[in-house]
């Protein structure tokens, strides 16, 4: 990989470029999905290429190639130098990075099984076994089974002297159990929906047990299509960690995001509520309870590994302490320019995408105290909502409404009735801030999710949430309902 | 350029791996190869912050032995790559259950070329160029006191299918995009987007000016209740009622797996409201066949209100016992058929007839962050953005704060009374739309922000 790399760097130096970096990346993707008891898919992809970054007149160039040739690799740097050219010719200040020791060395995601080792027939068998506990509860018209698993194998090098290889592996899967009659549909899903997912080998997908769990979550998603509707009001709400995460996702994890603040995405997904400002001013984003910290250390987080795609090393960086906002995900371009060090959050969706600052694992610290089933029995009268059905939020990441698939009515500290269609909405320093209690270690879980979209070309990311469950007071739900 | 994106060879590159197939053991296969070239030039905070080339090829191989499907995408064209891939097609296909319903691979039909679908311009647009038309945006916020965001993309594609029951298709297209939000001091915001098969045929500066004139327009917005509302949408709105549809109910699968509204014949709209998917509309991005090589109809999805018909693709067409509609996408695939070209019939009215018949509404130029609440009922929640405006008497007031919405898009299309004559070629997330603004009866309103 020297020769692809070390000419890639030559070759912009001798373009003129100040700084750049070339990442040479292989993966290998495989995904099953089992429809109501047939196999409905079975796939195998693979993608190798490289991507040159370089800055010259302190603007940015990118190129990319999946064509690994020592030519290839000098027509790539050079093409990037004359784009970053062009980009020097509407720029209004240079880009300056923060300085940091070369990166070396190697970097591998633990685990025990290899999931590309395991034979295929035998994930599928798996997979339809699940399935097929699903399809025997009457009422069920369609199931869908999946599984996936990603290995990327990246190289990275500097101009600065940096090299690394890291080898990161994520397996994922999950079921989801639909019934409908007439207008009505409702879904049940297991472990989440969307499926699991973890840095991690095919033990993680043992251990999910999805075939012990189906039946249960298909006889909900029956009895939700005759379950009264979550009538609107002013609730307390305990989120189950399957839509903790999500909440954290989207109204912590997005808005601390330097360059969404900074508006290199305000035309896309908009910008941020949290300004820099408000992190000079110690501005109050939750209750005392609510610490987020983002740890690309985080065990089995699919934001987890040994450097970020400019080199950066894996750290845990708070962003929420004790309820107070104290700071961001940030890169080596926009850390200096609120006067710290990145936290390296710099991720690339591949060979041919350029890094973007995104989230690592944005985890909830559980709080000593209650865990998630005694703060359930804490509560005299409110709701549980479990696994996220559709999320929404504004373009500064203030107004947010979510619906899950599955409520429980909590009465006298016990879970009872299901609900049906269950919706809430809140502003998001409002709701934090109404936090009254979170589960400890007991109930602390990692999740995460694949499919975390940013970016023009658009990029999907992998990120980790570990989070425990949660209550939330005099909380708008039931919208749409009424 | 290194990936080679000519059609003739792209296809005998198809030709080559269906052959290896065929040789070691496929009883059907079908290879799918796409070749790309493109580049996006993105700015904010008036300035160019990234700026980005790729070119690749993907090679899609799908092997079946009986009805033992497997599919193996790679991205190494090279003869060690394609070995590699129809050895581990070949050896997958052998070992997993069988799809009991298989309806085979498509047969071959005479394929149209589709006109109008390619562009020089586009296929040779340089950095350079890219960087003059971000720079009339920028100027023309400049001009108006606002600071521009957005990005200038262009692409060129060639899609070439070969399959062992003698399709052989092969097009190349392209496709450009211009899209800006203008943001003005005191909280205004603005947006405006151009896409076109010819990058020539987009206006830089007059994108901008769009933009940075509704940023103005909408400096220091007021609060307003909740609620429902009339309303009139402008295109860059609209573009998101037709995907959703597209998305929630107008694929053969969604139906087949009873979460589509779609009945045949079910009244889901006023009798203003026609769609069709239709791969050939000048105005659109033309394709002439799918990816699995069937070529492309044109489908009635509403007419005057009532449904048409739905999409399909080859397997959902086998279970319905009937043929495809050309609506594939690259396999596996468990999403199922989409309409990939939506085209909304044109109305009769300006857009001043359209805000004049407001007694006292809203006017919204787009939505933000969209996402089904309940996908039988067609129920979607989401976000004005970039521009809302109170209406008064039919006469725009003054800027509004945005609103969150949670309905039906059925109930939208219920209440649509009145369909701008002019439309706009638009990108939404199912591809190339062709859209006209309208004014809505009734829209409901569920949650307010703070800007």
């Amino acid at each position: 990989m020297r020769d692809i790399t070390d000419r890639a760097l030559d070759t912009a130096a001798s373009q003129g470029a100040s700084y750049a970096d070339v990442r040479v990346v292989r993966r290998l993707e495989e995904s099953i999905a089992v429809k109501s008891g047939r196999l409905e898919g079975v796939s195998s992809s693979e993608s190798e290429g490289f991507g040159v970054r370089v800055l010259v007149d302190g603007a940015w160039g990118f190129s990319s190639s999946n064509w690994l040739t020592p030519a290839e690799a000098d027509r790539v740097a050079a093409e990037a130098t004359r784009i970053a050219r062009a980009s020097a010719t509407a720029l209004r200040n240079r880009v300056a990075l923060d300085s940091r020791p070369p990166a070396l060395g190697h970097y591998e995601t633990p685990l025990d099984i290899d999931p590309f080792t395991v034979p295929f027939e035998t994930k599928i068998a798996e997979l339809l076994a699940a399935d097929e506990e699903a399809n025997r509860v009457k009422g069920i018209v369609y199931t869908e089974t999946t599984y996936g698993a990603q290995r990327e194998w990246k190289t990275f090098a500097a101009s600065d002297g940096s090299f690394t290889e890291q080898v990161i592996t994520h397996v994922g899967a999950g079921i989801e159990s639909n019934a409908a009659s007439g207008d009505e549909q409702q879904r049940r899903s297991y472990p989440d929906a969307g499926g699991g997912w973890q840095a991690a080998g095919y033990e993680y997908i043992r251990g999910l047990d999805l075939k012990g769990s189906a039946g249960v979550r298909a006889e909900e998603a029956v009895a939700l299509l005759t379950a009264p509707l979550c009538q609107p009001g002013r609730r307390t709400i305990i989120l189950d960690p399957s839509q903790l995460y999500l909440q954290v996702h989207e109204s912590c994890g997005h808005p601390t995001e330097l360059d969404r603040v900074f508006g290199t995405e305000a035309s896309y997904a908009g910008t941020s509520f949290m300004t820099t400002d408000l992190l000079e001013s110690g501005f109050r984003y939750g209750s005392d309870l609510i610490t987020i910290v983002a740890d690309a250390t985080a065990p089995g987080g699919m934001g987890t590994f040994g450097w970020d795609d400019e080199g950066v090393a894996a750290q845990a960086v708070p962003l929420v302490q004790n309820g107070i906002f104290v700071g961001y995900l940030s890169s080596r371009e926009t850390a200096p320019r609120i006067g710290r060090q990145s936290g390296g959050a710099m991720r690339a969706d591949g060979w041919n995408r350029i890094p973007l600052i995104r989230m690592t694992n944005i985890n909830l610290q559980p709080v000593p105290g209650m865990s998630l089933d005694e703060i359930v029995a804490d509560t005299d009268d409110g709701l549980y909502l479990a696994s996220n059905r559709s999320w929404s939020i504004d373009d500064r990441r203030l107004n947010f409404q979510f619906a899950t698939e599955v409520a429980y009515e909590i009465k006298g500290g016990k879970k009872g009735q299901l609900l049906r269609n269950p919706t809430y909405t809140g502003i998001t320093y409002e709701f934090w801030r109404s936090c009254d209690a979170v589960g400890d270690e007991r109930s602390y879980v990692m999740l995460g999710t694949p499919n975390c979209g940013k970016g023009e070309p658009s990029q999907t990311g992998h990120v980790g949430h570990a989070v425990p469950g949660a209550r939330f007071t005099n909380v708008q739900v039931g919208v749409g309902n009424g | 350029m290194s990936v080679d994106i000519d059609p003739r060879r792209r296809l005998a590159l198809a030709e080559k791996v269906l052959l290896a197939a065929e040789q070691a053991g496929a009883t059907e296969a079908e290879v799918l190869v796409l070749a790309d070239d493109s580049a996006l030039t993105r700015f904010a905070n008036s300035e160019i912050h990234q700026n980005v080339a790729e070119t690749s090829a993907t090679v899609n191989l799908r092997f079946v032995v009986g009805k033992r499907v497997a599919v193996v995408t790679t991205g190494r064209t090279d003869n060690d790559g394609l070995v590699a891939l129809v050895d581990q097609a070949a050896s997958i296909a052998r070992v997993v259950e069988e799809l009991e319903d298989w309806g085979g691979l498509p047969e071959p039909q005479p394929i149209t070329e589709a006109e109008g679908g390619w562009s020089e311009a586009t296929a040779s647009a340089s950095p350079e160029s890219r960087a003059e038309g971000v720079r009339a945006v920028i100027a023309a916020a400049d001009e108006a006191g606002s600071v521009a965001y957005g990005s200038y993309s262009t692409g060129a594609e060639t899609i070439a299918i070969a399959n062992s029951k003698g399709i052989r298709a092969v097009q190349r297209q392209t496709s450009a995009q211009l899209l800006t939000v203008s943001m003005a001091p005191n909280g205004g915001t603005g947006y405006a987007e151009a896409v076109s098969v010819d990058v020539d045929r987009i206006d830089p500066a007059a994108i901008g000016r769009e933009a940075a004139e509704k940023a103005r327009a909408t400096q220091n917005p007021v609060a307003v209740e909740a609620g429902e509302w009339p309303v009139v949408l402008e295109e860059y709105a609209v573009v998101d009622i037709v995907d959703m549809l597209g998305y929630l109910g107008f694929s053969a699968l969604a139906v087949q797996e009873e979460r589509s509204f779609y009945e045949p014949g079910r009244r889901i709209g006023s009798d203003l409201v026609t769609m069709v998917d239709d791969p050939n509309d000048p105005n659109g991005l033309p394709m002439a066949f799918d990816f699995e090589g069937v070529p492309k109809e044109r489908v009635s999805l509403i007419d005057h209100g009532l449904c048409g018909e739905v999409v399909y693709d080859a397997q959902t067409a086998a279970r319905a016992g009937r043929q495809s509609t050309g609506h594939g996408l690259p396999a596996p695939n468990p999403y199922g058929p989409f309409p990939l070209h939506m085209v909304m019939s044109p109305g009769t009215s300006s857009r001043e007839d359209l805000i004049g018949g407001l007694d006292r509404g809203l006017l919204v130029t787009r939505f933000h962050y969209t996402n089904p609440v309940h996908p039988k009922l067609c129920v979607i929640t989401g976000m004005t953005r970039d521009g809302t405006f109170l209406v008064e008497d039919g006469k725009i007031v003054g800027p509004v704060r945005n609103l969150r919405y949670t309905m039906s898009y059925l109930d939208a299309l219920a209440g649509i009374s009145a369909v701008s004559a002019q439309r706009k070629t638009l990108k939404g997330f199912l591809g190339g739309v062709v859209v006209p603004a309208v004014r809505i009866d009734g829209w409901s309103f569920t949650g307010t922000t703070e800007h």
